[in-house]
């Protein structure tokens, strides 16, 4: 008799309880996790003000236990499209490891707790925009535009953007012009990233059913958007300078990518279709994670370290 | 492998499954601990200096 009810149980439930620490822990997309924690930092830095460390501290950890719950909500909500595609099926729930359920009970305790914590120890502006983060992410990106529009990463990465602006907020208390620039930055920057991602996974995103740019408007369209996003984006990232809240430091930097990102991204728009394009894309998309990775961190070192009144200096 | 049969036909769960679940409970007592850590700090961060005046 028991036997039968432990085996009923173990059938309906195959992978349940069976996750090690490492499958919860890449539930939370741990390399999306680091770039939050790292812009949220920079916006916190760039902030006017001092902030307390420990303080500091606690906004980049419940900055990144919730851009980690939100990450294992998109899994827990996309696990059918993951198995469907060679780049996501390894995760934790399409692979087994996981159940849907577990990934849930997981996330929605650090999704509420982050936002919470962040509220109670630092202060309630960062901790709403943070909130409002996760469920822009979950709600309007992964539930409602990613199975329905080529336009689901433009609008969806308003979340993906708004770290610095939770970061800013954490050090400051309110949002501003300034932080609203760094989101308008990664807002523009995410359009032509992803691009460049799905010109090299055309087959797993329309095996999957996502209506990404290329899936629905082809290859030529998608590298004419590539191509205007990146053109809007050079100069754009010139605006903390001109704004004054970056020295020339981030100047030269900010140019020089910006000249390097629209070349890239003149390669995929020149690129013929087949190998050339995947090859072009793909040195694109790399090429973006180290522009945004360093545009951020010229901010950091010249804010962070003092080193804007040395070379204004100069 | 969650459940195996033991020789006299029983179903149990196996080591590997033990082992992991043990591994997910320390994980959690670990979390808890800094948390504790954390709020400690911060309160004290936040009283400020004068919480060592009386």
């Amino acid at each position: 008799m028991s036997n039968v009810s432990v085996n009923t149980t173990h059938e309906s439930t195959a992978s349940a309880g069976f996750g090690e620490v490492a499958d919860y822990f890449a539930l939370l997309k741990p390399r999306v996790m680091s770039l939050v924690v790292f812009t949220a930092l920079v916006g916190m830095v760039v902030a006017p003000g001092g902030i307390h460390p420990v303080i500091a501290f606690a906004s980049l950890l419940c900055i990144a236990v919730g851009a980690g719950a939100s990450g294992a909500l998109n899994m827990w909500y996309e696990a059918d499209i993951d198995a469907k595609m060679s780049r996501t099926a390894g995760r934790p729930i399409p692979a087994g490891r996981i159940s849907r359920g577990e990934a849930l009970a997981f996330a929605m305790p650090l999704a509420v707790g982050s936002v919470l914590i962040l509220g109670t120890l630092v202060n309630w502006v960062a901790a709403a925009l943070l909130a409002f983060t996760i469920l822009f992410y979950v709600l309007v990106y992964t539930v409602w535009l990613k199975r329905r529009t080529p336009q689901n990463i433009v609008i969806g990465g308003a979340a993906g953007a708004l770290p610095p602006v939770v970061g800013w907020a954490a050090a400051t208390g309110t949002v501003s012009i300034d932080s609203l620039v760094l989101f308008a930055i990664i807002f523009i920057w995410t359009p032509p990233h992803f691009w460049a991602l799905a010109l090299f996974r055309t087959t797993d995103y329309t095996r999957a059913g996502i209506p990404m740019l290329p899936v629905v408007a082809g290859e030529a369209t998608t590298k004419k958007h590539i191509l205007a996003y990146s053109a809007l984006l050079a100069p754009l990232a010139m605006v903390p300078w001109m704004m004054g809240f970056a020295g020339p430091l981030y100047a030269l930097v900010a140019g020089i990518l910006g000249a390097m990102f629209l070349y890239f991204a003149g390669r995929v728009f020149m690129s013929s279709a087949g190998s050339q394009t995947i090859s072009a894309s793909r040195r694109l998309f790399t090429f973006s994670i180290l522009y945004l990775f360093l545009i951020f961190a010229a901010l950091l070192v010249e804010q962070g370290f003092g080193l804007e009144l040395t070379l204004a200096w100069m | 492998m969650i459940l195996a049969e033991n020789e006299n036909g029983e179903t149990e769960v196996t080591e590997q499954f033990v082992r992991r679940r043990r591994a997910r409970s320390y994980a959690i007592a670990a979390i808890l601990l800094a948390l504790v850590a954390l709020f400690y700090v911060v309160t004290i961060v936040k009283l400020g200096p004068e919480v060592l005046i009386r």
